[in-house]
């Protein structure tokens, strides 16, 4: 892809962009396009499936599966219901650690905190850098490109973020961001990118690539900037779940530390890792336990940083808490299972949703944190996805995703009903439904529907199917046919039958 | 009305439909999971060197008075010349002929130091069989986080009787460390991997590339 085209895709709103998200497609224009890319779904189809086979055997190898996840799900709630005391009770324990907690209404403020700590910390002298792990809350609220914007650059070192970085796209997937992308197309960028000469595509060539490359940007870098897994309210330690070591070179070697985390990733007590460590790894890598998780509380005297700085940011999570049903979507432990089983994401890919959360999660949360109405492409989200479930049977904290999808279509339903005024009224979708709800209704209305649909059907119905409808209708049978309206309907051959028993 | 203050209020308001006299530990949370592994002491033993090495790395079980002469044929193997080693690491522990690169409080390796060293040799806190992994709590035999981190190769001395069945026995086991001293607790569960490429699992890109475990008596 040529520069300016790699600008274009970086400019294109998603559903956190800021004064432009208003413009952010709709999931079905761009899973269009995706559709039409069969490198990409080659990409995806080979990952998720791998995938999917080995959480399976992670999952099966334990008896008590099913206790952890309801044990998982029941410490969340607990959560979300006592939320506030908590973030009070983590505040407190953090401090008494040696750091030091900001509050983060919004992205801006955040972005605003997160740029300050690094301008006091960053020096003068050197690269104006700081080095990041892999967080999809800085990705939500664009910290990068609000660092660059201050003058500092933020250098991703998760070796997918780091290849999405340097191609100038957006994640794709929770956990692999760069899964849409092949060996192939990440050689060819690294040689471009990194200037490292020649090289193979064998995936242990471009690690190692990688290695030398971010080596020297550990060693140097005087800000750490982090997201979190978990923190715990009890003891104000902060967990993050990794597998490369660049999470353990970020918390672990620079002077100051700044993590950003959501309100909703807060545990009660240490020994609720009993659980989350058991169930995540499996359920995002598919692995016994991820090669690395480091869990720090405060600063420790002569280990790792001098300074520690937690944000705990808001940006719409209260929003979600304030829905009875959509709150459940805040127990999400980020472990991409869901994208993983999804036969919608599989064949789209993650950047089809126009959000930094792809896939089922992403399809409950994106429309809840940006805001029901705020664009079309949030709007759009609930209905992507065939209801089948499998994101429900996955989860490792029992999110009914497909409750929540169903909640939120009436929800867009009802927003464009109160606030769309007379356009949304004429809608033919709108009209569609509140026809069809009269006429179910009302017996008179609908059993005349019914023998008019009888004769209007001649035209379509061939040997017993429907197999094409007109017009705007014609999308329903591009795949699949519809039955058509018997000669006799159930309720004239009642009354045909058994009339003469009625009273 | 400050940050602070407006998201504590946001968040009440959200949560007004929980019951006013609702305490957290009144929402239950049934841990009907497994607690403890009943296994033998042996059994958990073996499933720890066969969970460590299923993750490509190097297991030895050696007996308790053969440990230095196994870490001499380790470090051997490997040529090792230069060591980082914590300050608290036995002499005994420490081979003929090999520099060692003391860690100690006043006088601090540097991370350039560490990033030139052939590899490092560190005991434990404790490990899981479950799962395969080896925790690092900054305690004796230990030393700082960044010692396990900058040096390529990683020889890790466990002891048998340092290893728990189940996560949750090492989560309760690991409680007072937390509470207590606040120190960083680290999980290894084999060597640095990725599989950001294709899903393909690759060993080795920050951290240490090789993990040799050597489980003492």
């Amino acid at each position: 892809m040529a520069r300016n085209e790699r600008d274009a895709a970086t400019a294109a709103p998603d559903a956190f962009s800021g004064g432009n998200k208003r413009d952010t497609p709709p999931f079905e224009v761009t899973a269009k396009v995706a559709l039409a890319d069969n490198q990409l779904r080659r990409n995806l189809g080979k990952a998720t499936q791998a995938i999917r086979d080995k959480r399976e055997a992670a999952a099966g190898e334990m008896p008590d599966w099913e206790e952890l996840r309801e044990a998982g799900s029941a410490i969340k709630t607990r959560v979300m219901r006592h939320l506030d005391e908590y973030l009070v009770q983590l505040e407190d324990s953090v401090r008494r650690a040696g750091g030091t907690v900001h509050w983060a209404r919004d992205a801006e403020e955040a972005n605003g905190i997160v740029a300050g700590i690094a301008r006091e910390n960053i020096g003068e002298e050197g690269t104006r850098e700081v080095v990041k792990v892999k967080s999809i809350a800085t990705d939500e609220i664009k910290l990068n490109e609000h660092l660059e914007k201050e003058g500092i650059h933020a250098a991703e070192t998760d070796l997918a973020e780091l290849i999405i970085q340097l191609a100038g796209e957006g994640s794709s997937h929770i956990l692999v961001p760069a899964i849409h992308k092949n060996r192939a197309e990440i050689r060819e960028l690294f040689m471009r990118e990194l200037g490292l000469g020649d090289l193979s595509d064998e995936p242990e060539v471009l690690a190692e690539a990688a290695r030398i490359y971010l080596r020297r940007k550990f060693l140097s870098a005087k800000v750490g900037v982090s997201g979190a897994n978990f923190a715990v309210a009890e003891t104000g330690t902060v967990c993050v779940v990794e597998s490369e070591g660049n999470g353990r070179m970020c918390t672990t070697l620079p002077d100051t530390l700044v993590t950003v985390m959501g309100i909703e990733k807060i545990i009660p007590e240490w020994r609720d890792f009993e659980v989350f460590m058991q169930t995540l790894p499996r359920s995002s890598t598919a692995e016994r336990m991820n090669p690395y998780t480091s869990f720090w509380t405060g600063v420790s005297e002569d280990d790792g940083p001098r300074e520690f700085h937690l944000v705990l940011l808001d940006n719409g999570r209260t929003e979600v808490l304030a829905d009875e049903i959509g709150r459940q979507s805040l127990n999400c432990i980020r472990c991409s299972a869901c994208l993983n089983s999804c036969p919608v994401y599989d064949r789209v890919g993650g950047h089809a949703y126009n959000s930094v959360y792809p896939g089922p999660i992403g399809a409950i949360l994106t429309p809840q944190l940006a805001g029901i109405g705020s664009s079309p492409g949030a709007d759009s989200l609930p209905y992507a996805s065939s209801l089948c479930g499998a994101c429900y049977e996955v989860c490792p904290v029992k999110i009914n995703i497909p409750e929540v999808l169903i909640h939120l279509r009436g929800k867009v339903v009802r927003n464009k009903q109160d606030n769309g005024g007379a356009k949304a009224k004429l809608d033919p979708e709108n009209v569609a439904m509140q026809t069809l709800a009269k006429t179910f209704s009302d017996p008179r209305l609908y059993e005349a529907s019914q023998r008019a649909a009888l004769v209007g059907q001649w035209p379509l119905a061939r040997s017993g199917a429907i197999h094409s409808l007109p017009g705007r209708l014609a999308g329903w049978t591009s795949a699949r046919d519809l039955a058509p309206v018997p000669e006799q309907s159930f309720r004239r051959w009642w009354r045909e039958e058994r009339g003469g028993a009625e009273r | 009305m400050n940050a602070r203050e407006e998201i504590l209020s946001r968040i009440r308001r959200a949560t007004d439909d929980v019951p006013q006299g609702e305490r957290p530990g009144d929402v239950a949370v049934e841990r009907g999971y497994r607690h403890a592994d009943g296994s033998s002491r042996e059994e958990i033993i073996s499933r720890f060197a066969e969970t460590v090495a299923e993750y490509r790395a190097t297991v030895h079980r050696v007996d308790g008075d053969e440990l230095p002469e196994a870490i001499a044929e380790a470090l051997a193997r490997r040529g090792v010349q230069r060591l980082a080693v914590p300050a608290d690491l036995p002499s005994d522990w420490l081979p003929d002929g090999i520099e060692a690169l003391r860690d100690a409080a006043d006088s601090p390796l540097s991370k350039e130091s560490l990033d030139g060293s052939d590899g490092v040799l560190t005991g434990c806190a404790l490990g899981i069989a479950q799962t395969g992994t080896i925790v690092l709590d900054a305690g004796a035999l230990q030393g700082r986080r960044v010692l396990t981190l900058l040096p390529d190769y990683h020889l890790c001395v466990v002891r048998g009787d340092q290893v728990h069945g189940l996560v949750p026995e090492a989560i309760t086991a690991l409680g007072e460390v937390v509470r207590d001293t606040g120190r960083a607790v680290t999980f290894i569960s084999g060597p640095s991997a990725t599989s950001d490429i294709e899903l393909e699992r690759v060993e080795g890109v920050h951290g240490p590339r090789t993990l040799e475990v050597l489980i003492a008596g």
